[in-house]
């Protein structure tokens, strides 16, 4: 059986290559998993594209993959007012934004890790978001067509794994990283503990390990900065 | 000008407050509909939804008991109470978008005559914006009601005939409440429910920039509301 479990969030990180395109995991300073993007920026890979919620708050969470210039491309719901490096680099023209509204970026990760080629949905019609995409009138509705979204890796936090990789999460940590790890060709997660396979009841288990590749145990680092 | 106050943000918000029923399940924006939690009528259960992935969100947790990983959509630590759920964010707006929820109450810029619905940007402003779980649950709400201030802070009326901002999303809101007015959505357009106390129809029209529909008398809004 192929071992998952990594000795370290910079041995987890270290084969990610420049121009590599990332989910990261996390809202509202819950469930982010920043051993991994603090061990990513430590690797050094630049041009990324980040697929996230939001943009870090100050050099927590993302701040500091921002602040270090290792971010080109951003797909994000609300990249925040208080992300401070972020937005400098916003204004100044060395950042792409796409804004995508929160519950269909879930679901574009999910039709990504579906196996679903595009859905049509009301949200976003009539406002800027609908601008060069197919818009479509279903059952009288103005829709709007989403393509899945896809990423090399997922960076997540789970607050259990086993070391087969079935996770479960702890309270609203859980957000977007479910979402994720089905939709990365790789998902790497941190979690608080690892136990060993059978100690998690199957009832329970969130994430099924298939969508899950690599593991490492690191308490979290909880960003309790206040935007 | 009606020499009578405005609405305070929380007289906003206990009107607001007066819409919900035993047992809803609803979701609150930013703004003044933070404050709606806090004046929940005497006597009933309403099951807080919040896009990050609960239903059955409680009030904020005291100091020192603060858990982390347990907050709400602006990152405050707060509680849930019995018989609420953790889900993940897909879920959490699938409930949203899919009408799930009785009701939303979301904060706002501008509100058209057409139910067209503005909050999210206002042009020109500084940095990149964000969207946020708005346009989902402004899409698929079953009622929608949007608090906010009639008038913006250098006076313009936020009740518009058209939204000159970028949308949130289409034809989507139900009734507003501000601090001068309770003010229905129509086919007919903008249909004034009540005023503020000491306010006439007239005076709130001013403040309004699209035609207000008058039925006969207006109620003032309630005092329980105050």
């Amino acid at each position: 059986m192929r071992e998952k479990v990594y000795p370290s969030a910079d041995a987890a990180v270290a084969d990610i290559r420049p121009g590599a395109r990332i989910f990261f995991g996390g809202f509202g300073g819950a469930g982010f998993p920043n051993n991994l993007i603090q061990a990513l920026d430590r690797q050094g890979a630049g041009e990324l594209t980040a697929i996230t919620n939001n943009c870090g708050s100050a050099d927590g969470e993302l701040g500091i993959l921002f602040k270090h210039d290792r971010i080109r491309n951003v797909i994000a719901s609300f990249p925040g007012p208080h992300a401070r490096h972020f937005q400098e680099r916003f204004a100044e023209g060395k950042i792409r934004l796409e804004l995508v509204p929160q519950g269909i970026l879930c679901e574009r990760m999910r039709a990504a890790g579906a196996g679903i080629q595009g859905f049509y949905s009301a949200v976003g019609a009539g406002t800027p978001v609908a601008e060069g995409r197919e818009e479509r009138v279903i059952n009288g509705r103005r829709t709007v067509l989403y393509e899945p979204l896809a990423a090399q890796y997922a960076m997540i936090k789970a607050w259990k794994a086993d070391e087969l990789g079935n996770l479960i999460y702890r309270k609203t940590a859980r957000n977007f990283n479910p979402l994720m790890a089905v939709a990365a060709e790789t998902t790497i997660v941190e979690v608080d503990e690892v136990v060993p396979v059978g100690a998690l009841d199957p009832e329970a288990v969130v994430t099924p390990f298939v969508f899950v590749h690599r593991i490492v145990q690191a308490k979290g680092i909880h960003n309790v900065v206040r935007a | 000008m009606s020499s009578a106050p405005k609405l305070t943000r929380e007289q906003v918000a206990a009107r607001a407050a007066l819409e919900l029923r035993d047992g809803d399940c609803v979701n609150l924006g930013w703004g003044i509909p933070n404050l709606i939690s806090d004046f929940v009528p005497a006597g009933i259960t309403v099951y807080f939804h919040s896009e990050n992935g609960i239903l059955g969100m409680g009030p904020r947790a005291r100091p020192g008991e603060e858990d982390y990983d347990v907050v709400d959509a602006m990152k405050v630590p707060v509680t849930v109470i019995p018989g609420a759920s953790y889900f993940d964010q897909g879920m959490a707006h699938l409930m949203a978008r899919g009408g799930h929820l009785n009701v939303s109450i979301l904060g706002g810029l501008q509100v058209a005559e057409n139910g067209d619905f503005a909050n999210w940007k206002i042009p020109g402003s500084k940095g990149s914006g964000g969207i946020g779980g708005a346009m989902d649950i402004a899409t698929g709400a079953r009622r929608l009601i949007v608090c906010m201030e009639h008038t913006s802070k250098d006076g313009a009326p936020k009740l518009v005939r058209r939204c000159t901002y970028p949308l949130t999303a289409v034809a989507c809101v139900h009734r507003v409440v501000t601090d001068l007015a309770v003010v229905d959505v129509t086919p007919e357009g903008f249909l004034l429910a009540e005023v503020a106390p000491g306010w006439t129809p007239e005076e709130v029209q001013k403040h309004t920039e699209a035609r207000l529909i008058v039925r006969g008398r207006v109620p003032e809004i309630s005092p329980a509301a105050r």
